[in-house]
């Protein structure tokens, strides 16, 4: 069938054919084996559906490594549990704590003695947005 | 059996993951350049703000309910429409893309198992995971399907999940079902039909077959087949629908160089829009899809599929194609056999209904000549004469006043998390 090709001017390239069949030397012994490269992804992404990332402002978590600027992994598929760390949402706000889980409260403890745990109790508009699973920092 | 998975006002809701404070408040979300209502929260439609209805209308409104007000963030809600999909792909045996927030299922060989906890558990798995509220009906045919996962948006009792079988129940269901909401029935029709005297769901399945085959042909039949749950509409097949256009093919033999692949999608990328073109109209979205031979059980296996936004409605292969080799680029993995590929456009409207936009940097008459011409010319050389080679277009800048931040797509702009 016979094809026309419409390429912009500026992005033009030739493609010259390889000669198929020709061959010089010896071939690569790694020729079928496919290339694959390691990919950080998926280290840090278990589930990429359910998997948000999030940017830390602030101090409050130091004493965990995690410091102003850091990039959270977050995985909204993990259930919390106690002392897991995770973005929370606070009256009206975005947070990082662990979260400790009591009968009849729950306590959000910072990783910096400057900072004071807050309780939290049903008066308050409180969700667990989701479970950091790894942080992302720059050395 | 067949599920039906609908996002609740989805578009409101993708702005609700990142924004928890608006839960329960009343929000509405624009269309292009901020012209009108395209999704209301529940609370927003209980103040009277009517789908498609100009901000303008209702501004009196807004104010004094402290309505909060989004531009659409197309960015955004193509990727949470992936995010759901995927997860729906993980706790079901084949998914069927209907639109960029519904999606069929296909559950035959289930019916052993607790459809109605797995309805639930759907509903709840998808909220916990994108945050985004999924409602799930299960019905012997998929617009029983359709019908189910309505009444979940009625009646919070279900959590979400209704799994509709028993004829007794069914019966119940249609009795109070409006003819209207019938997937299938459309405007025409059920102006004829209540002229008729069918104003129900049920008025409907008690005609006589002759009578509809007559006044609706095929389509009708169809309808009466699945409302008496004989199961009429196939799953992921090709019928011509307004609502989405899908090329795609399952390969004869595995494709694993990129290049060729590309080659293949493009193709199918133009078809689609050229049967676009052809009913004259523009579509918002585009779904591209790859996978392995799932057959090939010691091959590796790879599937996956990314939606792409178009803020500006377009039928332009140009634009389209870029924007599905671009996706395809980013999906690709080496060393993977791909079996099957294929584009499917969504978000469909009338051509005449694309909004212009003053700040739009795409020359859209020069593409719509180019595209005149390029269909003559396969009108003439028969299909794909000719061929698009890579393109490069420019961005799209747009009347956006409200518009939210691309927490998912831009790393300058998720979500920023305090700690103080």
């Amino acid at each position: 069938m016979a094809r026309i090709e419409i390429f912009k001017a500026e992005d033009r390239e030739l493609f010259l054919p390889l000669a198929e069949g020709v061959k010089a030397g010896f071939p690569s012994p790694a020729e079928d084996i496919p290339h694959m490269s390691l990919d950080i992804t998926s280290q840090i992404v278990k589930n990429p559906a359910s998997t948000f990332y999030a940017r830390v402002s602030g101090s409050s978590m130091i004493d965990d490594g995690i410091g102003d600027g850091d990039i959270l992994v977050v995985d909204k598929s993990v259930t919390p549990y106690n002392g897991c760390i995770a973005i929370c949402f606070v009256d009206g706000e975005f947070t990082l704590k662990h979260v400790e889980i009591h009968p009849d409260h729950i306590m959000l403890v910072p990783a910096n003695k400057a900072f004071k745990p807050i309780k939290v109790t049903q008066d308050n508009e409180f969700i667990i947005w989701g479970v950091v699973r790894y942080v992302i920092k720059k050395v | 059996m067949y599920g039906l998975a609908d996002c609740n006002n989805f578009f409101v809701s993708c702005e609700r993951v990142f924004r928890p404070d608006l839960q329960g408040k009343p929000v509405i979300v624009l269309s292009n350049n901020d012209g009108c209502a395209v999704a209301r929260s529940n609370e927003a439609k209980a103040l009277g703000i009517k789908m498609g209805v100009p901000l303008f209308q209702v501004r009196d409104i807004v104010e004094k309910h402290g309505v909060t007000v989004f531009s659409s963030n197309y960015a955004l809600y193509g990727d949470m429409s992936n995010r759901v999909q995927t997860t729906l792909r993980q706790m079901v045996p084949a998914v069927e893309v209907y639109s960029i927030d519904e999606a069929f299922l296909d559950l035959r060989g289930l019916e052993h198992t607790d459809l109605d906890a797995l309805a639930k558990n759907i509903s709840s798995v998808c909220k916990r995971n994108t945050g985004i509220p999924v409602s799930v009906g299960i019905a012997p045919t998929k617009t029983l399907a359709k019908i189910a996962s309505k009444l979940c948006k009625q009646y919070p009792k279900l959590r979400g999940g209704c799994y509709m079988h028993r004829p007794q129940d069914i019966e119940k269901v249609l009795r109070k079902f409006p003819i209207e909401d019938v997937w299938g029935i459309g405007r025409r029709y059920s102006k004829r039909l209540k002229a008729y005297g069918v104003n129900t769901a049920w008025d409907f399945t008690q005609l006589e077959p002759r009578w509809i085959q007559q006044e609706m042909g095929v389509v009708g039949m169809n309808i009466w087949n699945e409302l008496r749950g004989k199961p009429s509409i196939e799953f992921e097949t090709h019928i011509q629908d307004k609502q989405q256009i899908c090329v795609s093919r399952s390969f004869s033999k595995e494709i694993y160089d990129f290049e060729a692949l590309a080659e293949q999608v493009s193709l199918f990328t133009s078809m689609a829009c050229e049967k676009l073109r052809k009913q004259k109209s523009a579509c918002h979205y585009v779904l591209v899809f790859l996978l392995t031979n799932r057959h090939k059980e010691s091959a590796p296996q790879h599937m996956e599929g990314r939606t792409i936004a178009f803020p500006v409605g377009t039928d332009s292969t140009l634009e389209i194609n870029e924007s599905v080799l671009k996706a395809l680029r980013a999906m690709y993995k080496q060393g993977y056999g791909y079996k099957k590929a294929g584009a499917i456009l969504s978000g469909i409207i009338p051509k005449a209904s694309v909004m212009p936009d003053m700040f739009d940097t795409v020359d859209r008459q020069k593409h719509d000549h180019l595209m005149s011409v390029v269909d003559t010319i396969n009108a003439k050389n028969g299909h794909s004469g000719v061929y698009f080679a890579s393109q490069s277009l420019e961005g799209i800048r747009m009347n956006r006043q409200h518009l939210s931040q691309r927490f998912t797509t831009e790393w300058d702009e998720v979500i920023t998390v305090k700690c103080l």
